[in-house]
């Protein structure tokens, strides 16, 4: 069960880390949450970035939203941004797709290249 | 959309996009009713009669990259498929608030969905706005507000994923509760 002493804990044990990564740049990633990305199933695959992320311990990660990106009929779309890289476009995800792109891109520097926009637009 | 937590999400990207600095999000479920009520409440901008009037219109919205804002008119449609209803009562420089009320013996009423995924979503994306959600249950009530939260957080942020997590945890856990329900310790997947 969840408590409030709980929290406290995580705060003493996560602003430990967080004095470690202050300076450094990050990774952004960047989901669709306008109606037609909440519709097509953004939610979960936010979330699935976010367990992912933390179940890796990963640092530097920010995962947060924007509104319609555009192509509507492509949601749920995320927009990977890493530093000194461009950014890559990824499109229909689901949760396992989420997955495989924090193991294969973040993680390892591979761009799932079959889920990209490019790809998907051929 | 599948349900009534993912109508709740999109509803509020109108709190934010009006600026709102305070959303207030209440459940209110009276099953002897039949009733299961929505309220959503922000200290965003407002509109005036003729704005609220058309924010029901599917093709009125604020934003100029195209001319159809869906939210709000799904939303309503989803109410009154039940047999409920929706309401918007706002002013122009108050805010807004938009109450809908789902009839749950109809077939067509959608489930209520997880609550606690459209909280951590909401608080993880809007760190800076504070959020406060309220779920009642007959005469059972639970109560949880990101100010409580941040002042025991002190340095840290409430956006940080373990504190995501755990707030994930605890709304879903404190929700099964009002039901009755034995909390557990299984992972709730996505």
């Amino acid at each position: 069960m969840k408590s409030i002493q709980e929290l406290e804990q995580i705060k003493q044990r996560t602003l430990q880390e967080v004095n470690l990564r202050k300076d450094r740049k990050g990774t952004r990633v960047v989901v669709g949450m306008a109606t037609c990305g909440i519709a097509a199933g953004a939610r979960p695959v936010l979330l699935a970035f976010v367990e992912e992320v933390q179940k890796r311990n990963l640092q530097d990660i920010t995962v947060t939203q924007t509104g319609c990106v555009g192509v509507c009929r492509l949601e749920p779309i995320v927009e990977v941004y890493k530093p000194g890289e461009e950014k890559v476009t990824y499109v229909k995800l689901t949760p396992e797709k989420a997955k495989r792109i924090v193991a294969e891109h973040i993680v390892n520097g591979q761009v799932v290249t079959e889920y990209t926009i490019g790809a998907a637009e051929k | 959309m599948e349900d009534i937590s993912l109508h709740v999400l999109d509803i509020i990207q109108n709190s934010i996009s009006a600026g709102a600095s305070c959303v207030d999000i209440a459940i209110k479920e009276i099953p002897a009713d039949h009733s299961l009520y929505v309220m959503i409440s922000d200290n965003g901008t407002g509109m005036d009669s003729s704005e609220a009037e058309r924010s029901l219109d599917p093709f009125y919205t604020t934003r100029t990259t195209r001319r159809v804002g869906l939210g709000l008119p799904l939303f309503k449609a989803q109410a009154e498929a039940s047999g409920g209803s929706l309401e918007i009562d706002t002013e122009k420089g108050r805010g807004t608030t938009v109450m809908a009320r789902f009839d749950t013996r109809s077939i067509d009423c959608l489930p209520l969905g997880r609550m606690e995924d459209t909280m951590a979503t909401l608080i993880l994306c809007h760190p800076d706005i504070e959020f406060r959600y309220t779920h009642s249950y007959y005469d059972k009530c639970f109560e949880f507000s990101t100010q409580d939260i941040k002042g025991k957080l002190g340095d840290l942020l409430i956006s940080d994923l373990s504190v995501i997590g755990w707030i994930r945890k605890y709304i879903s856990e404190n929700i099964e509760k009002l039901y009755g329900g034995v909390a557990s310790e299984v992972d709730s997947g996505t």
